[in-house]
């Protein structure tokens, strides 16, 4: 354990951004963008704060930078750690965020006027809000704050599914709501559950004493289903697609990039560091299957869509599929004594590289949109004479997701391929080069289509300034260059880690 | 049978017939009256279990506030309620809701039975470091001190979901005030219940606010009631409700968090932990955390009501 002042960072890291959101409100008015910026500004000189202690204790100490709050040491009070897992999700968070609030700039301005209006006020104060919640779920300790953490995170996402204001968007809206609010409420059952048994909720003293038996089990089924629906695993997908492909380009990236990521953390957190004695093998089988469901299922339902928005939704669900195929990966070499790092090492990358693609791909569709006034899939012709780095993007952020090399999705993938062969699970292989293959397909199509040349004389609707373009493409090659982390002299998953197989034992 | 024994049979059978009345009622509105007369019999439920603080919570939010919501949405749904019953779920749909809601079931009351008896507690902890926060009510203790994050955090949840009401509101009106009903009616039933019902519920909480620290109550208790007699003063047309747009209604309302987040950063100064007591000083420290969450608290479950600006700035 490390208490040093940098482990105090820990608090900000959380805290900043929702001070952010209580100025942004108090101050209103034409000023929130600079509010919201600034605070995107210094969490950013906080992250990198954390990333740089981080990366110190890696090659020093090697524990995790732990946090307890008022001096009551848990199981009374709450303590913040942040292991590998969190450093990794966090940094990748602030990544998205500020080049999503870079983007969104021109969107959401103040209006001439000098009044406050609606849709920035929300989409800026809700952009910090769903960073202060997603910070709290990667270093948070203590499954009763990470229940509150969920709850923020599911206030602070639905509003911006209904930010235009049209009818269907606020059908998507509450049906989002509907969903993540019975989640939080499974959650929450399987939390007292585990309180009632074991007598604390946090997550170290937790390991150390839940035992395998009938009430765990019935913990664990209800907090997963609860943070699958969140999730949106399949078949618990419905509410996804109508949700992020409504929103505004720059609130859908925020949505499908990263709110989805808080819960499916928080899968991980449960079966990896809560209860790796209490999960059985069939019961990762069985959350690899509905990740293959969701593959093919999220693969093949997007490739029969028009609209572009509502194809970049459709495989989220599939991506979605690719980050539960990790857990019998990683419980299966645990189980036959190996090491299971390199399974949890290719879940990470493929969600943080899903995070960095999908953001670019949904600010792609973006910029397309105001170009061409539409975003139908048929017709997109002359969109890469108006926007070389856009469409460049798109193709990065597509090579990613397929999961061609050098990318991030490459690197993944690679790891997950080599865990399966490795544990004797192939068909978890071959699901995934399905995958890739069905995606490489749309991403083909897509690309394709917008190399069409224009009608003569076609003038696009709108210019779009540069630096929309310059982000998009910022995002879609870290994604696409996030493989070269293969040459990091560092592992920082591992970062105050016990390995799998030492915690459930040899069987 | 005991009397006791025979008491709580009676108020178990009551809360399963009132659940499932309101979950089969066709009826919104009957349904909606059924959830809260629920509320008020877990609120004895609770009382019965010598749980007052979370009787006072459920009969203030569970049963009052929440009831008052859903009562809202049910007069504003009345008209398309018969459309509504027209597009009910198919079959299939209602009898895998069924299976769902079944096993869930099932599964709670299983593991509730195989809990460990007596259940492991904090309790004793908690009783061992309460001196140190100079409290005398254990729960504020936990609410405030041991574990005054997830408070600190739940205000916040607060406010974003004051925000995510807000963000509903038409382009054109925004900054507005609520389209809360108003009855210009100077003679009427309402108007005189306020005159007569205000002053007393404002003491009322205030007195459950105070005796927070040591007695069961609190600020949550207390800001719920203070929030009823602001939306009767509104109801009744002595008041106006608030443009959103207004500087002070928003001071009022960031409040609350704001003092508990420099409280905070001021206990990491003094005391060495963020959110940590300096010998001596925990109690101060405590009521003033409250002291500026109660109107902020009291302000967001009133707007919470009200709903999203309806009117222009001007009107």
């Amino acid at each position: 354990m490390t208490e040093s002042p940098a482990s105090l960072l820990l608090v900000l890291a959380v805290l900043l951004p929702f001070t952010g959101v209580i100025f942004g409100l108090l101050i209103g008015g034409r000023h929130v963008r600079t509010v919201a910026l600034t605070t995107v500004a210094l969490g950013l000189a906080v992250i990198g704060g954390i990333v740089w202690h981080a990366l110190g204790t890696c090659s020093g100490s090697g524990t995790a930078i732990e946090y307890v709050l008022g001096g009551w040491s848990p199981p009374l009070g709450i303590r913040l750690r942040a292991d590998g897992l969190s450093v990794l999700m966090l940094l990748a968070v602030a990544v998205v965020i500020s080049l999503v609030s870079v983007y969104a700039h021109a969107d959401f301005a103040p209006h001439d006027s000098g009044k406050e209006t609606r849709a920035p006020l929300v989409f800026w104060l809700m952009l910090l809000a769903i960073w202060g919640s997603l910070n709290l779920v990667f270093v948070s300790g203590d499954l009763f704050t990470l229940y509150v953490a969920l709850e923020l995170l599911t206030f602070a996402g639905v509003p911006l599914v209904a930010l235009d204001g049209r009818g269907e968007t606020l059908r998507a809206a509450l049906r989002y709501l509907l969903f993540a609010l019975l989640g939080s409420l499974l959650y929450l059952l399987g939390a007292v559950l585990l309180y009632g048994a074991y007598g604390t909720l946090d997550i170290q003293l937790l390991s150390q004493v839940v035992r395998p038996e009938a009430l765990s089990w019935a913990a664990l089924a209800l907090m997963t289903v609860g943070l699958l629906a969140k999730t949106a695993l399949f078949p618990l997908h419905i509410w996804l697609p109508p949700a992020h492909a409504g929103a505004p380009a720059a609130a859908s990236a925020l949505l499908s990039a990263l709110v989805v990521k808080g819960s499916w953390f928080l899968v991980l957190r449960l079966w990896f560091d809560v209860m790796p004695n209490v999960v059985t093998l069939s019961a990762a089988q069985l959350l690899a299957a509905l990740g293959a469901a969701a593959i093919i299922v999220g693969n093949i339902v997007a490739l029969r869509q028009l609209r572009l928005k509502l194809l970049i939704a459709y495989s989220t669900v599939a991506q979605i599929g690719y980050l539960f195929l990790m857990f019998p990966l990683a419980f299966g070499l645990a189980f036959a004594g190996m090491d299971s790092a390199p399974a949890l090492t290719g879940g990470m990358l493929q969600t943080i590289s899903h995070a960095l693609a999908k953001a670019a791909m949904f600010l792609a569709a973006g910029l397309i949109y105001l170009t061409l006034g539409h975003d139908r899939i048929s017709d997109l012709r002359g969109v890469a004479q108006a926007l070389p780095m856009t469409v460049t993007a798109l193709a990065l952020a597509g090579a990613s997701l397929i999961g061609l090399p050098p990318s991030g999705g490459f690197l993944a993938k690679w790891l997950l391929l080599s865990a399966a062969l490795e544990s004797g699970q192939w068909w978890w292989g071959a699901v995934m080069l399905l995958g890739g293959l069905l995606t490489s397909v749309y991403v083909f199509i897509i690309v394709v289509r917008s190399l069409a040349p224009a009608e003569a004389g076609w003038m696009p609707k709108t210019r779009v300034p540069q630096y929309q373009q310059m982000a998009v493409l910022a995002l879609a090659l870290s994604a696409f260059l996030l493989g070269l982390a293969a040459l990091s002299p560092v592992d920082l998953v591992q970062l105050g880690r016990t390995p799998l197989s030492l915690l459930r034992g040899t069987p | 049978m005991t009397p006791s024994l025979a008491l709580n049979l009676a108020l178990a059978l009551l809360l399963l017939g009132m659940a499932g009345w309101a979950v089969l009622v066709r009826s919104t509105q009957a349904a909606v009256i059924g959830f809260m007369v629920f509320g008020l019999l877990l609120t004895l439920a609770w009382a019965r279990l010598d749980g007052l603080d979370v009787a006072l919570t459920e009969a203030a939010i569970g049963g009052g506030l929440t009831g008052f919501l859903l009562l809202g949405a049910a007069v504003r749904l009345r008209s398309v309620e018969h459309r509504a019953t027209l597009q009910a779920p198919g079959l299939a749909t209602r009898i895998l809701a069924a299976l769902a809601a079944g096993s869930v079931t099932l599964l709670l009351a299983f593991a509730v039975l195989t809990l460990p008896s007596p259940a492991p507690s904090l309790a004793p902890a908690v009783a061992e470091n309460i001196a140190m926060t100079q409290v005398g009510n254990p729960v504020t203790a936990v609410l405030l001190a041991f574990r005054a994050l997830d408070t600190l955090l739940e205000t916040l949840v607060l406010v974003l979901a004051m925000l995510g009401i807000w963000s509903l509101a038409d382009d054109r009106v925004w900054g507005g005030r609520p389209g809360f009903a108003i009855a210009h009616d100077a003679s009427g039933i309402l108007h005189y219940a306020a005159r007569i019902l205000v002053p007393i519920g404002v003491v009322i909480g205030g007195y459950i606010f105070w005796i927070g620290a040591d007695d069961p109550g609190g600020k949550f208790q207390g800001a719920t009631l203070l929030a009823a007699m602001w939306l009767l003063l509104v109801l009744a047309g002595l008041r106006d409700a608030p443009r959103v747009s207004s500087q002070a209604l928003r001071l009022w309302v960031v409040l609350g968090p704001l003092v508990f987040i420099s409280v905070g950063l001021l206990g990491s100064w003094l005391a060495g932990s963020f959110l940590g007591y300096p010998q001596g000083y925990a109690k101060l420290m405590i009521v003033t955390v409250e002291l500026a969450l109660l109107p902020s608290l009291t302000l967001i479950l009133g707007l919470l009501i009200m709903g999203a600006p309806k009117r222009e700035i001007g009107r």
